[in-house]
């Protein structure tokens, strides 16, 4: 379990950029966290692996406390993919970017072998295993990223802006492999905009701005809420629009994505178009 | 006059097994709004970096065919010469903006381009004006929101006073509020200025409704090309297009069976037909 207690948090000399903050994310949960450009998302994330430590408060990592570990130390169960991966990357070939923490780590070589083949493959990037990670494209090196902290299977997943510069085969994949996530009992946070992205996968969502928690609740509930998406500079899904726009039809709420919004129209034309008249001859 | 025009163009990067752009034909009239999509690696990216001359200047390899910028062959032109014809808005602002003030950042190109003091300065006020930034310009490009900062890279390109202006996913990295003022702004400089506008984009739902010409490229070549609710079409998904998802919706309830005849690119115009579906 993650847990935020009363975190405050400034960077040297630069005013607060967060305010007393409380937050639980449990074990096996999958969270997006949401919120305006500078609200303090990746901020707070940067706190869950202790590359930040609060100035008040405290944050506890499975019970441990963020300040009494190093970052090599809480690294091994929290895994934080940063936004750009060029932050991240430096080795000369992919595998070389993936077996480098392993080998920090002291795994055996055979294990390491074993798992860089196996995280090439889950995430589709075995013909570049010798390729140098700097002639990928971008949402290429965004994968490579991922792979290279996965590839030690940390407890907590945490992804900064993971769907930036993918497209859409690229997010489908991505949301299949969050699932599997899931499946495996990790927990898996991500830091979005992509409003989209979340009316798809449902997660908890937790609402920041100005560096205060405004809202956190499941997906179909935060994103049709109007005052905290204008609070948060976000906007509503577009099916979600669509279905307000469509008041008469009494549909149920929370039908945020096209495929719940496909299984709820399906039997609204049945019934229409079973009961129209057939075309005159 | 066509802004752009592409004829047969192909390119292959040196050390590359196949070419990442092949028989390229596009024409760009001026004033155009269009919008570049496909999905990674179709060849977007090497189209724009032959616009800017990054391609063959930066990139080496094998470049085939013509490409002409307001009636000018980039072949042998430097990313200089091409800048006062040609501007580039990149995804991250912050990659873009160095300097100490907005204003010093706006005035940046048209230093280099050595542009007199007096016209420099009319140009950068105008640049703000037209982005709506004006009253930001002495503030330092890190004080200022992801939105702000791209208003600002926008205008140091608009100071140069190109006829072109290509945007590379220039909302990516936005909050969806401003990445929705930026499309917004975009629109408003094309209209205004009769300014050539091409956008390379994933996120079909925030541009759809801006644009009236949707360009596609898939393994290299151009695959699509026309007004929205032509082109977003079953090849478009197929191919891995991010449709809006309202445009997605009706392609699926076409997949269920139903007599869907149009594809809706807009959440008002998705609930108008269905409204008339369901209202025989």
């Amino acid at each position: 379990m993650i847990a935020v207690e009363n975190v405050t948090f400034n960077y040297p000399g630069g005013p607060e950029v967060l305010h007393n903050l409380n937050l639980r994310i449990n074990d096996g949960e999958f969270v997006a966290i949401m919120g305006e450009n500078g609200a303090g998302k990746t901020t707070l994330v940067k706190m869950f692996n202790g590359l930040l430590k609060p100035v008040q408060g405290r944050v506890l990592v499975d019970g441990v406390e963020t300040r009494e570990k190093s970052v090599a130390q809480l690294s091994r169960n929290v895994g934080l993919i940063f936004q750009n991966p060029d932050h991240q990357l430096f080795a000369e070939t992919v595998s070389e970017e993936l077996a480098f923490s392993l080998r920090n780590f002291g795994f055996k070589e055979e294990v390491i072998q074993r798992q860089v083949t196996n995280l090439l493959t889950a995430l589709d990037l075995e013909r570049y295993a010798t390729s140098s990670p700097f002639v990928l494209s971008g949402g290429e090196r965004k994968r490579v990223a991922l792979a290279a902290i996965l590839v030690w299977d940390p407890k907590h997943v945490i992804m900064d802006e993971p769907t930036i510069g993918q497209d859409y085969l690229q997010k489908d994949r991505l949301r299949n492999f969050i699932m599997q996530l899931e499946s495996q009992e990790k927990t898996v946070v991500i830091v979005t905009h992509d409003v989209e992205f979340v009316a798809e996968c449902k997660p908890r969502v937790i609402l920041l701005s100005q560096g205060r928690v405004i809202g956190d609740g499941p997906a179909v509930e935060i994103l049709t809420n109007r005052h905290l998406i204008d609070q948060s500079s976000l906007v509503m899904p577009q099916i979600a629009s669509l279905m307000n726009r469509l008041k008469e039809l009494d549909a149920p709420p929370g039908i945020i994505d096209a495929y719940s919004a496909r299984e709820f129209l399906k039997n609204r034309l049945r019934n229409v178009i079973s009961t129209r008249p057939p075309p005159e001859r | 006059m066509p802004a752009i025009v592409a004829k047969d163009l192909s390119f292959t990067y040196a050390g590359g097994d196949k070419p990442s752009m092949e028989h390229v034909n596009l024409s760009i009239d001026k004033g155009e709004f269009v919008i570049l999509t496909g999905p990674s690696g179709c060849g977007k990216t090497t189209f724009c970096r032959c616009l800017n001359g990054l391609i063959p200047n930066f990139y080496a390899g094998d470049l085939q065919g013509k490409l002409r910028i307001d009636d000018i062959d980039v072949k042998g032109k430097s990313t200089a010469e091409l800048a006062t014809h040609i501007g580039f808005v990149f995804q991250n602002p912050e990659n873009q903006l160095f300097s100490l003030s907005v204003e010093r950042d706006v005035a940046f190109g048209l230093e280099n381009l050595g542009v007199p003091r007096e016209e420099a300065l009319k140009r950068v006020e105008w640049a703000m004006q037209a982005t709506g930034i004006l009253a930001l310009r002495k503030k330092a490009p890190y004080e200022l929101s992801g939105g702000q900062q791209q208003r600002a890279a926008i205008a140091g390109v608009l100071a140069m006073r190109p006829s072109v202006i290509v945007l590379d996913e220039p909302t990516s990295f936005l909050d969806p509020k401003s990445a929705e003022e930026i499309v917004a702004v975009i629109a408003k400089l094309n209209r205004e200025l009769n300014l050539t506008t091409l956008l390379v984009e994933h996120r079909l739902d925030v541009v759809s409704r801006f644009a009236n010409r949707v360009v596609v490229m898939d393994k290299g070549e151009v695959v699509l090309d026309g007004p929205p609710d032509e082109i977003y079409s079953d090849q478009a998904r197929l191919i891995g297009i991010g449709l809006p998802r309202v445009t997605m919706l009706f392609h699926l309830l076409r997949l269920d069976g139903f007599p869907v005849t149009k594809n809706p690119t807009t959440v008002e115009q998705a609930a108008d037909e269905l409204k008339r579906m369901l209202n025989p």
